[in-house]
């Protein structure tokens, strides 16, 4: 395909001020507790209060928020540049079941993505021979594995609750594909789709110019953070205001390990619900600091950001009801086998 | 000369839409613009990835947004 890029890369200057800007960038994220001690200082207030305390909260976890999150969406954009539509169709075309769940899962992560390509690209994929359930693992871990969750989670819980969310995004994505691979649901794909002449995968790789993928991480980072900012500032001001005055166990009784039944209703409450990542991470944070169980959060959090109603009405043109159905059994099955282990062995 | 745009009609694609015409009309074209929403269509096109910009029939641009400045090389051919 001929798709070209910007007709000209980043100029070279700017190009070379983001990667000067990495240094800097680790210099400040080092810097970080005296840089908001020391403007907490000019305040007039004292920590051992709860105002203070929550203006505090504030100062520090903005500017630690963003700078991850900004580090991360620069990563991803870069390592994006490197995929394509088009590779990953061409490296999952006749791939078995099994090996093609688990590759189409991991190209999901890194492929771009946009939901409201979900529908030409599952008939590209399907009519280049990719089996109905790899496309499904690819099309349930693209959104599931979303870059500003893992950034924010990175930010606010640290690289093991992120990798874990990785892990477990992706091992979703794989199961809930390879089942419904295995179930024989083609008859469910709506018949012009399978009617459509079959067409090979081709590439045309035309090899990006290193400035052309740090514009690619650039045109990321403004594109998303450049959007997402103000729910981040909102959430952190919303922990901030609840960090003194909610009591730190009041959802243990709800949301907590004990109650089995805590899994299920936040998968149930999830699904329905449609937020971007960046809006639920800041709720999910409040909860997980109120004694929400970890596992139950993440449930919820993935069946918000996986399952949502505008996806699934994009989707409704190439896949019958009985397979949109499925579609979201299989997934939220999933979700709720990952909250309980997650209660289990944390 | 055709401009076309494709997409299910998202923000992303509208966006798309307005820049081609600003590009165009600062550089003085003489032409039509039509959005093209239907996916097998689009498909068909050779693409995978909207919103995209196709000129007289060839993809220009799939994927992904661009300003109105690095449209209009796309759009001079």
């Amino acid at each position: 395909m001929q798709s070209e890029r910007l007709s000209s890369p980043l100029p070279l200057a700017r190009a070379w001020l983001w990667l000067a800007a990495v240094p800097l960038w680790w210099l400040v994220y080092l810097q970080l507790t005296p840089l908001s001690d020391a403007l907490f200082a000019l305040l007039p207030l004292s920590r051992a209060d709860a105002l203070g305390e929550a203006v505090y909260f504030f100062i520090f976890e903005v500017p630690k928020v963003l700078l991850l999150l900004t580090a991360v969406v620069f990563v991803m954009g870069v390592v994006r540049s490197y995929f394509s539509a088009e590779h990953t169709r061409a490296l999952l075309a006749g791939r078995a079941e099994g090996v093609g769940n688990v590759l189409a899962a991991l190209l999901g992560v890194v492929t771009p993505f946009c939901s409201c390509s979900a529908v030409p690209l599952f008939i590209g994929f399907l009519s280049a021979g990719v089996p109905l359930g790899v496309t499904l693992s690819f099309l349930i871990a693209a959104p599931m594995v979303n870059e500003i969750a893992l950034g924010l989670l990175f930010a606010m819980f640290g690289w093991k609750i992120a990798a874990l969310y990785l892990g477990l995004g992706l091992a979703v994505a794989m199961l809930a594909g390879w089942i419904i691979g295995r179930l024989k649901l083609e008859g469910w794909v709506e018949d012009w789709v399978l009617a459509r002449p079959k067409t090979a995968a081709s590439v045309s790789d035309a090899g990006l110019h290193w400035r052309e993928r740090i514009d690619a991480g650039q045109d990321a980072v403004v594109d998303i953070v450049g959007k997402v900012w103000p729910y981040v500032l909102l959430g952190i001001a919303a922990g901030a205001g609840i960090h003194g005055y909610v009591p730190a166990d009041f959802m243990a009784g709800l949301m907590g390990r004990e109650a089995w039944w805590s899994v299920p209703l936040a998968v149930l409450f999830g699904v329905p619900m449609y937020s971007n990542a960046a809006g639920i991470i800041p709720v999910v944070e409040a909860l997980l600091s109120k004694g929400a169980a970890l596992g139950t959060v993440l449930a919820f959090m993935m069946s918000v950001i996986a399952l949502s109603f505008p996806e699934m009405v994009i989707l409704r043109k190439v896949l019958k009801p009985q397979l949109i159905a499925t579609f979201i059994a299989v997934v939220a099955a999933g979700i709720l086998l990952v909250g309980y282990v997650f209660n289990l062995v944390l | 000369m055709k401009i076309q745009i494709l997409g299910s009609g998202c923000q992303k694609c509208q966006k798309l839409a307005e820049y081609a015409t600003q590009a165009a009309d600062e550089l003085g074209l003489d032409y039509t613009l039509e959005k093209i929403t239907d996916p097998g269509t689009i498909v068909d096109m050779g693409v995978m990835q909207t919103p995209a910009l196709a000129v007289d029939g060839v993809v220009k641009l799939a994927g992904h947004l661009a300003g109105v400045e690095a449209l209009k090389p796309l759009l001079r051919g």
